[in-house]
């Protein structure tokens, strides 16, 4: 395009740029939210016990002069390269800075408020903390949205993030803030509930995926059949979760009562059993239709030509078909990972376990850090499990079909 | 050798081929040309049962095409189709190397074997290798795929339509190199068609086919000279039959003897691989009544006047 000697007129809006620096709009958003949040809404709720109703207090009142005006200060430091700074590492250096200060503030408004040895009182991050903490996530995400990592590198990112966190979270910096609290009164429920809600997500996809991958497949080769599987398995997927728990509860009920082994190896009308079942059903859509569609997108000419130098059927589906079909599939595999993980929470309903136990548990105590203990868990297992996955459809899309 | 015996297939009420019997010479190029519908991809995937025939039989070297898994079968015989059916996913060299692969072959023999033949398709094997097929140009792609279905040296290569997807300038150039291709390993080659010139240009023997049968098959002269019935004149183009015979025959072939005392010294030279066709129209466009005849050095072997390949354009 651009030759020697030749150059374009600059455009009228690039030498007024010169003069006047441009606002970036997101920027500007974000930093009008984070400002709301950080003078508008209070910073931390100061609580006597659990379930009181809390008493709001803002970053001022807590934190000493010093402190506040350097948290105020960098903060500031913050909005200006957001509004004006182009370059993405910057600005992810920026937000990322934001974060810290903003985190550092809340531990210390917690340890500012919480007299020594006193685990009766409770201070949780108020509505400001959360909207400041939300913008500049959004902040974060977007900078990395703009330097265009490759898939290694956003594993990478995201193994930095999670370690950071739980480093922070393993050194106490956090252990006065009421949601640790909360953690720390309920530490052995907790690893029970995370490796109950992990399971509950990972063993229902695994065998709707031994399931779904050959009914796709089939499916291809039989196309009669694929309106009528796809159907079925949309209707399913239009049962609300709560009533298809109620459903399965009947007969894996009757099923325990009826067949002594079915109940020895925990079938139950309630429990892991129907939930296990009910997930299981919600994942096969996702996968056959994807399987599906991803083995219709590989050109018949590949096929044919597979078939005619020789390999066997057999051979043309593992080794050319499925190959390309891969990351389509994957794609499936992906929906109906984030969406059990999100799932198995309401299942908790009915006696399933994982981190809805904490959710549900909270909200008939009334104790919001309860919910909260449940639902950051469960919000960060699922953007993991999606960042995870996208970057390994990436990563085996790479070569064009 | 290849003999097709009554091979027929139907589906339902439809006859896609019906009692088809021809006999494909070892190193030679037979073309099956037809219509579309008239059963000629059909005939040829018979040949390697990717359809299994309904009646008749194929035999190879002698031996029933059907006394083996078809599969097995295929892994002899080299298989080119339109828009080459490259695998996406691997590399050019991977996409040479899978019959061998198929068969067990030593990987050192397997990469001997693809540089070789990506040498032979004037493919740099240092530059090529590696590359996907989205990297290549559209006759790069072809000709790998040709180099795809040589590979594991099959004395028949079965080809659909191979350069139905080229423009005409590459086509032709992939037509050369095919016939190049034939005569370095001696493959015996059948070819589907619907370009009656293609069909002329490069096979010894043509077979006409139309819903389902043949009509005739015989060298490209005589389907010009004695077409078997009007549909095949038609086909091989009645009107313009006497150039199309001029087109068979080479300057070389055509070339009368220099008498002595010729210099051979006419302002026109032309190659021995010229077609007679190409003389006239040259010598027409000039103005000129004889041309020379010279080998690749320029050395003059005949002359050819416009009378004697006129004398050439009638049935013998």
């Amino acid at each position: 395009m651009s030759t020697p000697g030749f150059s374009l007129p600059r455009p009228a809006s690039a030498q007024q740029s010169a003069a006047l620096p441009r606002v970036d709009r997101l920027g500007a958003l974000l930093t009008l939210l984070g400002a709301a949040g950080l003078f508008l809404l209070p910073f931390v709720t100061f609580k006597a016990n659990r379930i009181l109703p809390g008493d709001p207090r803002g970053l001022a009142q807590v934190l000493p002069v010093w402190a506040t005006c350097g948290c105020w200060a960098t903060l500031a430091a913050v909005a200006a390269v957001v509004l004006f700074a182009v370059n993405a590492p910057l600005r992810l250096a920026a937000a990322l800075a934001g974060i810290v200060v903003t985190g550092t503030a809340l531990a210390a408004a917690a340890n500012a408020l919480t007299p020594a040895h006193n685990l009766i009182v409770r201070v949780a991050a108020g509505a400001g903390f959360w909207l400041l903490l939300a913008a500049l996530g959004l902040l974060a995400a977007d900078a990395i949205t703009r330097m265009r990592p490759g898939p290694g590198t956003r594993v990478l990112l995201l193994a930095a993030f999670l370690g950071a966190v739980g480093l922070t979270l393993a050194q106490g910096t956090f252990d006065n803030v009421s949601v640790m609290r909360e953690y720390a009164v309920n530490a052995a429920a907790f690893a029970v509930a995370a490796r109950q809600h992990i399971l509950l997500s990972l063993g229902s996809l695994g065998a709707a995926v031994i399931v779904s991958l050959p009914l796709g497949i089939f499916c291809h080769r039989v196309p009669r059949l694929q309106p009528g599987v796809l159907s079925a398995l949309n209707i399913i997927q239009t049962i609300p979760s709560i009533a298809l728990f109620g459903i399965l509860m009947a007969p894996l009920g009757a099923l325990a009562a009826h067949v002594p082994l079915a109940a020895a190896v925990g079938i139950r009308g309630i429990g892991a059993a129907p939930a296990a079942l009910a997930l299981f059903l919600y994942s096969l859509l996702p996968i056959v239709a994807n399987t599906v569609a991803g083995l219709k997108r590989v050109s018949p000419a590949t096929v044919e030509a597979a078939l005619g130098m020789g390999m066997t059927r057999r051979q043309t589906l593992m080794s050319v078909e499925l190959v390309l079909a891969l990351p389509v599939v994957l794609t499936g595999i992906r929906i109906v990972l984030v969406q059990n993980i999100g799932l198995v929470t309401v299942a908790a309903l009915i006696g399933g376990g994982g981190f809805g136990t904490f959710v549900f548990g909270g909200i008939g105590q009334a104790a919001t850090d309860l919910v909260l203990l449940g639902a950051i868990p469960t919000v960060v297992l699922a953007f993991s499990a999606a960042v995870l996955l996208d970057a390994l459809v990436e990563r085996l899309d790479r070569v064009p079909q | 050798m290849i003999v097709i015996e009554n091979l027929t297939k139907r589906y339902g009420e439809t006859m896609a081929v019906d009692a088809v019997s021809m006999v494909i010479e070892r190193n030679s190029i037979a073309v099956i040309v037809g219509t579309s519908g008239s059963g000629k991809s059909t005939l040829l995937r018979m040949i390697n049962r990717l359809i299994e025939p309904t009646g008749g039989r194929v035999l190879l070297d002698g031996r029933d095409t059907g006394s083996e898994p078809g599969y097995q079968l295929r892994r002899r015989i080299g298989y080119v189709i339109q828009g080459h059916g490259l695998f996406p996913h691997r590399t050019v060299a991977e996409n040479i190397g899978t019959v061998p692969r198929l068969l067990a072959w030593e990987e050192d023999r397997i990469r001997a074997r693809t540089a070789q033949l990506l040498e032979a398709l004037q493919l740099d094997p240092a530059v090529y290798s590696g590359k996907y097929p989205h990297q290549l140009s559209g006759g790069q792609q072809q000709r790998v795929g040709v180099a795809r279905a040589l590979a594991a040296e099959p004395a028949v290569l079965l080809m659909d339509e191979p350069f139905g997807a080229l423009d005409p300038i590459i086509r032709e150039k992939a037509q050369d190199d095919l016939l190049d291709i034939q005569r370095k390993f001696g493959t015996t080659i059948v070819l589907v068609t619907h370009d009656i010139d293609e069909a002329f240009r490069l096979g010894d023997r043509v077979a006409v086919m139309s819903e389902g049968r043949l009509l005739q098959y015989d060298r490209p002269e005589v389907l010009v000279t004695r077409p078997a019935n009007p549909l095949v004149a038609r086909m091989t183009g009645s009107a313009e039959r006497a150039m199309r015979l001029l087109s068979l025959t080479t300057a070389g072939e055509a070339a009368l003897p220099l008498t002595a005392g010729e210099s051979g010294a006419d302002a026109i030279v032309v190659p021995t691989s010229a077609s007679l066709r190409e003389v006239l129209s040259e010598l027409l466009w000039r103005g000129s009544e004889c041309a020379t005849v010279a080998d690749a050095n320029g050395a003059p072997l005949g002359r050819l006047t416009v009378a004697a390949i006129l004398a050439r354009a009638r049935p013998a």
